[in-house]
């Protein structure tokens, strides 16, 4: 029997485990306890990532809270990824990136407008996937806010300036968060094909729920 | 209670006494500012208000209005919320902010982004140059580790539960206190991602000059930044003013600035074509 690299170390019994295709959304429930491993199938594919608390989901994750607690705008190994309300909704346990991005935010069909020009008006982007997924739970346009960007880099250099730079993924990197509450992940596999964030091909990415 | 405070009638005379009783932090109305800039009437302001330390305000400003912040003391900390009055689901969005410009520090010629790609408000001037887009406000669970309390109740009220109330008075929930602004305390960002604050205190005076480019419902909390390293809980009154003003023009600098800025610009114009 051949050894999947991809559940290499997850402790406790598989649960879930899907392969989300390219430009698709994902949303799935996973309990506190839980460990959800992300997979950067075939590299430099960026995730965009938002969670809400199971049992009251006006209390969702807050990129600025969780910055602001570690002093640090870098999400790495053993950052707590914080609600607006200020409690622990999920932990990094693991990461085979050094640092994931939670300022850049999603790319959405108007901000693509200024980014690159009216033209790309009509591609599709993680917001349209964010509002998807999150409307089949009566969700909507007020509940998404600042997300993180999984396998995304955004450096800020000494002026401010910033950009969505190359991706610091490759094949079979993976995250691994840790569910500190009963949480909803709402995932965008990020379709951007205008910035580097997806070295302008969009992939497929593996999400597996053990546990 | 005192027994003439017992009759109704005393008691309204008691309470009507209170009346021209001035106060540091207070609106006046209607409207009073002897500081205005060269060229506009007293006839066009639209709201003079010092908000208390620990204070909030919301208001709603027509497209057009300019706002001035004035942080009288040196320790005002300006979070901010930004909605289109007539439709409060586009609001601020700070990364498009950012990422739309390509720089997260906020100053002079910056625009505050949509989540429809269009421009809330652009800061005409500022002689503050210390602001902050990525640590949010503070919330009561801040607040109670480091001051012992972070109840709106309490005497260490935090920037989250004074969104929630500002927000709630035109109608919004705890949905709609997206990420924030802050005005006056800001940070920077070493090169590992280490966020140093910048707190101050600074000298009194400094303002900042905002330009609303749509109709915008905007809430202000003066509450201590949530980095403050200071184990009081200090924060100082905040001075705003604001006045009608034109509409931006097509050979607005700042509307020219840069392609992404025109082309939100654009897209208000688009917005208001109607």
């Amino acid at each position: 029997m051949s050894v999947d690299p991809h559940l290499s170390g997850l402790a406790g019994t598989v649960v879930h485990d899907v392969i989300v295709p390219a430009r698709a959304p994902w949303l799935h429930h996973v309990a506190a306890g839980q460990t959800l491993r992300i997979v950067d199938l075939e590299g430099n594919q960026a995730v965009d990532f938002l969670l809400y608390a199971a049992n009251d989901d006006a209390e969702r994750y807050s990129a600025q809270d969780t910055v602001a607690a570690q002093g640090n705008l870098f999400l790495r190994k053993d950052t707590v990824l914080r609600s607006n309300e200020g409690r622990p909704m999920m932990t990094i346990a693991a990461t085979s990136v050094e640092y994931h991005d939670t300022i850049g935010g999603a790319c959405s069909c108007e901000s693509n407008t200024l980014r690159y020009g009216h033209h790309t008006k009509s591609q599709h982007a993680c917001v349209e996937n964010f509002l998807e997924a999150n409307l089949t739970e009566g969700r909507g346009k007020r509940d998404i806010v600042s997300n993180i960007n999984f396998f995304m880099n955004v450096p800020v250099e000494e002026d401010g300036a910033l950009g969505i730079v190359d991706g610091i993924s490759a094949p079979g990197l993976s995250v691994d968060l840790h569910a500190e509450m009963d949480v909803i992940v709402v995932v965008s596999n990020c379709p951007q094909i205008n910035n580097p964030c997806n070295a302008f091909n969009p992939t497929s990415v593996r999400m597996i729920v053990a546990g | 209670m005192t027994e003439v405070l017992a009759n109704p009638i005393a008691a309204r005379a008691h309470a009507r006494s209170m009346a021209g009783t001035v106060v540091e932090a207070m609106p006046v109305l209607p409207p009073v500012a002897d500081d205005l800039p060269a060229g506009v009437s007293g006839d066009a302001l639209l709201w003079e208000e010092t908000i208390a330390a620990g204070g909030y305000a919301s208001r709603r400003l027509p497209r057009g209005a300019r706002l001035r912040l004035v942080d009288l003391k040196g320790d005002a900390c300006a979070s901010l919320l930004l909605f289109n009055a007539e439709m409060p689901t586009e609001r601020l969005n700070v990364a498009d902010t950012v990422k739309v410009q390509w720089n997260a520090y906020l100053g002079q010629g910056k625009l505050l982004l949509s989540d429809m790609g269009r421009v809330l408000m652009s800061i005409l001037e500022d002689d503050a140059g210390t602001h902050d887009s990525f640590c949010g406000a503070s919330n009561p669970a801040t607040n109670a580790a480091k001051y012992g309390d972070g109840t709106n109740s309490g005497p260490y009220p935090s920037g989250r539960d004074r969104f929630l109330l500002g927000v709630a008075k035109h109608g919004l929930t705890r949905r709609d206190v997206h990420p924030c602004i802050t005005l006056f305390k800001g940070t920077k960002i070493d090169p590992d991602g280490t966020i140093v604050p910048q707190i101050g205190p600074f000298e009194p005076g400094r303002s900042v000059v905002l330009r609303a480019e749509m109709d915008v419902i905007l809430v202000i909390a003066n509450c201590p930044h949530v980095l403050d390293p200071r184990e009081a809980w200090t924060v100082t009154p905040l001075r705003t003013t604001a006045w009608r003003g034109p509409v931006t023009p097509a050979d607005d600098p700042i509307r020219n600035a840069t392609p992404e800025g025109l082309r939100a610009f654009q897209n208000v114009e688009d917005y208001f074509r109607r």
